[in-house]
């Protein structure tokens, strides 16, 4: 039996989600929630670059998604990475 | 006026806030008179663009001449008017608010109006965008742009509390994303469209991918919107907040998730509001009602109070979904959206005026507040009168608003929603007619000498409470809400 193609990378991107779903529920650390969130977002981006793909050529638009997703997701942990030292230093 | 004018508006007021708000941050100075000149101007557009669609209607741009599907559409929409319209009032109160509330607190506080500006024109921008947008995946850009600013002005309290409420909002705002980007993703792959009209005439409502992608959108926008039982990151995020940025969260930010709720299910995904989902949606509409209801009622901290009314007042939009089923989806659609305009000018309005009187009472226990003494009866009066808005007396914003959904639940012979509504509406009035009854008839001396109360704490919650009252008059017009149904 031969899968169609993609489905490896359509369960790959579901395993990320979850592993990553998983991570920001379960860790404790900040880093780690922040880290996982990350992994989330990296398997949305997978499935949309697969999805970009068909029979015929492979569609611009999840690209231009995925990049913009990209530049998103870095700005976001930035954020999140600042907000996680300043807690740190009001430690009490 | 001509349609060119709407594209100029539409332009100016998402690309100003943000065009202003980079320019304030990089220049570092005190920009007040900068700040509140754009915020001038911000308001003057969208009052202009309201009065261009209230006579033209629908209008659609095409951005650098680019059409759908591949290029990326603004929809200035009637509903989407009325939002952009509260955007603009509660900014330009909470703008002027800002300026009055960080000026008189010395020390590190300079630091916190120099960077308090340009965050809230951030925050205007995304919501200016979130309410133009017409494509999926420019909304989704619109809430990041959103949540960010958002998280960032409440990490301007440098209280640890504060602090780590902004990061259980942020780290519950990018999971709502994430998923949110989930049915993005679901939905493209099946039509290869993102935008709203497209994807309303392809969208297949039994094909299992799709109801997927809308599961996923869903539940993403629940958690932004802080819906029963997801609500958990609002209270202390609301609540521990700086004044003004309470006052934009409570009532825009969570405005801005629901109503592009609203919008997707009332659109795109409207074949697929059966009686099921529309019942489950008002199950949560009922559990944030009553649970945020009685929370609020046990508070005993003002703003903590306020913050739990938000929960409250979500629920009651939600009951919009299952009254949508009937014949009667334009007027519940209006009903929902004068719903949450009334709660952004009652709820900021709130928010506001709670900030003044915590100030004038050195403490934000409900116990120890001050009562009309001095200039702090303005406060009061605001509080009552964004009391009965919230409440839904005539002839506010929120009589109209729940006057429109009551009819729509009375000709359909939706008895139990109608019960709702009425048991939420009671539970209103109990949660704020107790926070009146305790500050005023045994209010707390405050400190001596009392704290100096200027125009600018207290005159923009008092016009913005104002507004929502008044506003009614406006939206019991018929005709006004013919105009507003044409939109839908």
């Amino acid at each position: 039996m031969s899968l169609p193609p993609g489905t490896l990378f359509l369960l790959a991107a579901a395993l990320l989600f979850a592993i990553g779903a998983h991570g920001l529920v379960t860790c404790r650390h900040l880093l780690r929630k922040v880290l996982a969130l990350n992994v989330t977002t990296t398997g949305v981006f997978l499935l949309l670059v697969t999805l970009g793909r068909s029979g015929t050529g492979v569609d611009p638009v999840p690209h231009a998604m995925v990049l913009t997703g990209i530049v998103v997701a870095l700005s976001t942990t930035a954020v999140a990475l600042g907000l996680i030292v300043r807690l740190e230093r009001r430690q009490p | 006026m001509s349609l060119p004018a709407t594209a100029t508006l539409v332009v100016i007021l998402v690309t100003l806030p943000l065009a202003a708000a980079t320019l304030l941050f990089a220049s570092g100075r005190q920009p007040r008179t900068l700040t509140l000149a754009a915020a001038l101007l911000l308001t003057f557009a969208a009052l202009a663009l309201g009065g261009n669609v209230y006579l033209e209607g629908v209008s659609v741009h095409a951005i650098g001449g680019w059409a759908a599907p591949l290029g990326i559409h603004w929809q200035v929409t009637p509903a989407g008017t009325v939002m952009l319209v509260a955007t603009a009032l509660v900014g330009l109160a909470g703008a002027v608010y800002g300026a009055g509330y960080f000026l008189h607190r010395p020390g590190p506080d300079g630091r916190m109006a120099r960077v308090f500006m340009p965050l809230w024109l951030f925050a205007w921008g995304g919501l200016n965008a979130l309410f133009v947008a017409a494509d999926l995946f420019n909304l989704y850009v619109a809430l990041e742009v959103l949540t960010l600013a958002s998280v960032a002005l409440v990490a301007l309290s440098a209280r640890r509390m504060a602090l780590q409420a902004a990061m259980r909002y942020l780290l519950a705002g990018l999971f709502g994303s994430v998923i949110y980007l989930l049915g993005v993703a679901l939905l493209y792959g099946q039509y290869g469209v993102l935008d709203f009209a497209t994807l309303t005439a392809m969208l297949d409502p039994e094909d299992p991918g799709s109801r997927a992608g809308a599961v996923a959108l869903t539940v993403g926008l629940l958690i932004k919107a802080a819906i029963f039982p997801l609500h958990f990151w609002l209270p202390g995020a609301h609540g521990r907040a700086e004044p003004p940025v309470s006052a934009m969260l409570s009532g825009l930010v969570v405005a801005a998730a629901f109503y592009l709720l609203l919008r997707l299910w009332f659109g795109p995904l409207a074949e697929m509001l059966s009686f099921g989902v529309g019942v489950l949606f008002g199950a949560l509409g009922a559990g944030a009602l009553f649970w945020g209801g009685m929370l609020a009622l046990l508070q005993r901290r003002l703003k903590m109070l306020v913050a739990y009314s938000t929960v409250s007042q979500f629920g009651f939009a939600m009951l919009v979904f299952p009254l949508a089923g009937g014949d009667h989806r334009g007027t519940v659609f209006v009903g929902g959206t004068l719903l949450l305009a009334n709660h952004a000018l009652a709820k900021a309005a709130l928010f506001l005026a709670a900030g003044t009187l915590v100030r004038a009472s050195g403490s934000d226990r409900i116990g120890t507040l001050v009562g009309f003494a001095g200039r702090a009866h303005w406060a009061w009066l605001a509080v009552i009168l964004a009391s009965a808005a919230l409440i839904g007396m005539p002839p506010t914003l929120g009589f109209s608003a729940k006057w429109l959904l009551l009819q729509a639940a009375v000709a359909d012979g939706a008895w139990v929603w109608l019960g709702v509504m009425l048991g939420g509406t009671l539970l209103t009035f109990a949660y704020l007619g107790r926070l009146l009854e305790l500050a005023l008839l045994d209010p707390a001396p405050g400190p001596s000498p009392p704290p100096p109360l200027t125009a600018a704490l207290l005159l923009p919650a008092l016009l913005l409470a104002l507004l929502a009252c008044l506003a009614g008059l406006w939206a019991m017009d018929v005709e006004a809400i013919a105009r507003l149904e044409s939109g839908t």
